[in-house]
């Protein structure tokens, strides 16, 4: 083969593959987006059953029912609240009043299947979107993240894993 | 007095930076050699002053300095030594404190080790680290400098956060920096060939170690993030797709590419401008993941801090420098060589695998930036998880597995696939015959997993295969590079049966358990012997026993823990492993319900591999590397340039 057709050769082959593998992730990504949604949008707007979905805000207090590894809680942004439904092990600092997200669908009930529930390692720690939805529905209150802890320059500085 | 000391050691190891641009610069563009050796000893003078300014700040943390506002934050007298040391880099402003000390390292390194190119090549590749030097000592003065007092000093500290007191992970951010920082010499190779207008074989040559070095770094600081990921955070995953674990992967998948790509400039000549891109893409790749990491704007569990001011920062310092890289490039990439491939030859296989890993490279950067983005225009918010990487990269591994084994033993410039045929056979033989012998004795296996162990079984034949074909050529030491290859080869595929075994053959249980129950999980069984409490030396814990019933380990018992420690308020979950040759029984215990405790056990079947594996390919990695050395020192013993 010429050196020019070589050439052609190749670069025409890298731009298929291209094409071929934008195809592929685009696809992936619809497939596989999952929208994060906080109890008050989900009050204005709800999702259908069997849609996967992130659904954010603060365990409610005095909501949470254990009956061995059955666990049902509610979560709140202040304004709304979402019933929620799992099974399995919780995480270390899953607290009421503690900011969580809950990573599940919503059976034909309006009761959210929550798959994997998320509570950060640290106290100090609010799932960004669990702040916003806190924001959203204008129940943020700053202090009321670090119940019992004094402000010093030094509490700006978050939590950190790895 | 010692942090202040360290403060001023800062200052002027920036002023030092300084005059390495400038006189390194112009000696370059005048040709004063007087002036280009200074800016070595510059590189060196600031290299020594980041170190006095590092160990200022290690002293402060060792002898819990709680004046300063970083000690304060993340340290506490009860907190044992090496992690009292390892606090230094557990924090944002410490953390950037060991960027620029690496990065100081790499330029002295150069300095010293670097003697065969041409001088001025030399003083330029030296001033274009000192304008990183310049950016990111500046960025720590202003908005993160480590040694801001308090002004009034605490009796006691905050202490580190439990999950970061651990031994992988006191060693995990200095290699993934040695690693990130160490792509910083490629961008200033590909810079100041550019500027220098002289980028030919011989800068692919000098390149290449500087390269190889950063990715052993990176990839062992990956290897080790995900094992501490594994045993420390309790979630019995050794991956997540996590962005900030993307943020690490782009950069090693794109250095992969350079790797390689650096292979055929420097043996063919060619692929020159794409080597340069790949070199100034794989910097700014490390450069953005350090932005993702400490900018706050991932919502991850890495984010040191959110200060808006620090995000810019970063971000200023990405674009100037991946900008200014791409516009050099752009203005003096030579023109490109009219050489073409033949379709069977070592080269056309490496390009192949360079429109891989650029292709990997740019679907995890879709879906790691993508919901960013979203947000940033005011869109929906959304996640990209794993099901996304996973539909990608599977069906892109597949070809590259079955590609990957042919190219190193096919000859540079031409050959013919044919000549692979009796070669290989065998290695694909054994592949098939394991992978069909897995179908029929592992049923349920899905067929991808059977598919993509089958092409990892045949990439080891293959490395194998060509492993033994070089060693017969080796003639003597100083030709180990010769086995590099083969060896990190091989480590792909030991790392991707692991993978694929971890992943499809995994058995998971979760379960309520009282003092005396029994559970059975991957043909053992275990007795829940209860739960008691002890004191560690900052924490206090519950520790559960399981004792084995049957097999191997029959009488031994796992005690996976939950700790809570006082001085953080903070309480994590220790898992408990047992290691066989086949693989890990890993358990997690939970909050006491009714009476009960929460067990999770699950059975990771030969996962060891995948670290192992990791281990492999550095190890590859070093071989390519301790060949070179040992051959520019006998070069330069000889007096011959190369």
């Amino acid at each position: 083969m010429s050196p020019k057709r070589a050439r052609a050769a190749m670069i025409i082959s890298g731009l298929g593959f291209l094409a071929l593998a934008a195809t592929l992730a685009l696809t992936a990504l619809e497939d596989n987006i999952v929208f994060f949604r906080a109890p008050s949008e989900l009050a204005r707007a709800p999702v259908e059953a069997g849609i996967a979905l992130r659904v954010g805000g603060l365990v409610g207090e005095n909501t949470v029912r254990r009956d061995g590894l059955n666990v049902r809680f509610q979560i709140t942004d202040l304004a709304h609240d979402v019933e929620v439904r799992y099974t399995g092990m919780l995480p270390d600092l899953f607290r009421e009043g503690q900011g969580v997200v809950a990573e599940g669908r919503f059976d034909t009930a309006g009761v959210f299947v929550a798959d994997t529930v998320l509570a950060k390692h640290d106290e100090t720690y609010m799932p960004p979107e669990v702040a916003e939805a806190l924001k959203a529905s204008g129940r943020w209150q700053a202090d009321a993240r670090h119940p019992g802890e004094k402000t010093d320059p030094a509490a700006a500085y978050g939590a950190s894993a790895k | 007095m010692i942090a202040e000391f360290g403060h001023f050691a800062l200052i002027s190891a920036l002023c030092v930076c300084l005059v390495q641009v400038g006189v390194a610069f112009s000696g370059a563009a005048s040709g004063a050699s007087d002036l280009m050796r200074m800016g070595d000893n510059a590189a060196r003078a600031q290299c020594g002053l980041v170190f006095i300014a590092f160990g200022a700040l290690t002293y402060s943390f060792v002898v819990s300095d709680f004046s300063l506002a970083v000690v304060h934050a993340n340290s506490h007298i009860a907190k044992p030594l090496v992690y009292k040391i390892a606090g230094v880099w557990g924090n944002h402003e410490g953390s950037m404190l060991l960027w620029v000390l690496i990065l100081a390292l790499y330029g002295a390194a150069f300095s010293v080790f670097e003697r065969a190119m041409p001088q001025t090549l030399h003083a330029r590749i030296l001033a274009v680290q000192g304008l990183m030097g310049i950016a990111f000592l500046v960025f720590l003065l202003a908005t993160s400098n480590p040694f801001s007092r308090l002004d009034l000093a605490p009796f006691e500290g905050r202490g580190l956060t439990p999950i970061l007191q651990d031994p992988a992970l006191a060693a995990h951010p200095p290699l993934l920096y040695a690693g990130y920082v160490g792509f910083s010499m490629t961008f200033s190779f590909a810079v100041a060939a550019l500027l220098e207008g002289q980028v030919d074989r011989a800068w692919a040559r000098w390149m290449r170690p500087w390269t190889l070095l950063a990715w052993v770094f990176l990839t062992l600081g990956i290897a080790l993030g995900s094992y501490w990921a594994y045993y420390e955070l309790g979630w019995g995953g050794f991956w997540f797709w996590d962005p900030v674990e993307n943020a690490s992967l782009m950069p090693w998948l794109a250095g992969t590419a350079l790797l390689h790509s650096a292979l055929v400039a420097e043996r063919r000549g060619t692929l020159i401008n794409w080597t340069l891109l790949l070199a100034i893409v794989t910097f700014a790749l490390s450069l953005a993941g350090t932005f993702l990491v400490r900018s706050g704007v991932l919502t991850s569990v890495h984010a040191f801090a959110n200060d808006p001011a620090r995000g810019v920062f970063i971000l200023a310092i990405l674009a100037l420098f991946t900008g200014g890289g791409l516009a050099v490039y752009g203005l003096r990439a030579p023109a490109s060589s009219r050489d073409g491939f033949q379709p069977a030859s070592r080269e056309a296989l490496l390009v192949t695998n360079n429109i891989f890993l650029a292709t990997a490279t740019v679907t995890v950067f879709v879906g790691t930036i993508y919901p960013l983005v979203l947000d940033a225009i005011g869109g929906p918010k959304i996640s990209v998880g794993a099901p996304y990487f996973n539909a990608v990269f599977a069906p892109l591994t597949i070809p590259f597995l079955i590609m990957l084994p042919l190219g190193p033993m096919l000859a540079w410039r031409g050959d013919t696939f044919s000549s692979l045929f009796g070669r290989l056979a065998p290695a694909a033989l054994a592949a098939v015959l394991v992978t069909c012998g897995l179908a029929l004795t592992r049923s349920g296996t899905p067929l991808l997993a059977l598919v993509l162990l089958g092409g990892a079984f045949w990439l080891v034949g293959g490395a194998l295969t060509d492993m033994v074909e070089r060693l017969r050529r080796l003639k003597n030491l100083a030709q180990t590079p010769l086995l590099s290859a083969p060896v990190a080869h091989a480590g792909l595929g030991v790392m991707i049966i692991g993978i694929i075994a971890a992943t499809a053959w995994r058995q998971e249980l979760v379960v309520a358990v009282a003092p005396g129950d029994q559970l059975r999980i991957a043909g053992q069984s275990l007795r829940f012997e209860g739960v008691r409490e002890r004191a560690g030396p900052n924490f206090t814990s519950e520790q559960a026993s399981l004792v084995y019933l049957d097999g191997p380990h029959e009488g031994a018992d796992l005690r996976p823990e939950r700790r809570f420690y006082e001085a953080e308020r903070s309480q994590t979950t220790e898992a408990a492993i047992t290691t066989d040759l086949t693989g890990h029984l890993y358990a997690v215990i939970g909050e006491p319900v009714d009476g009960k405790r929460v067990v999770r056990i699950w059975y990771h079947p030969f996962v060891a591999l995948i670290w192992l594996g990791a281990v492999l390919m550095a190890c590859g990695g070093a071989l390519g590397l301790v060949g070179r050395v040992r051959l520019a020192g006998r070069m330069h013993q000889s007096g011959g340039a190369a």
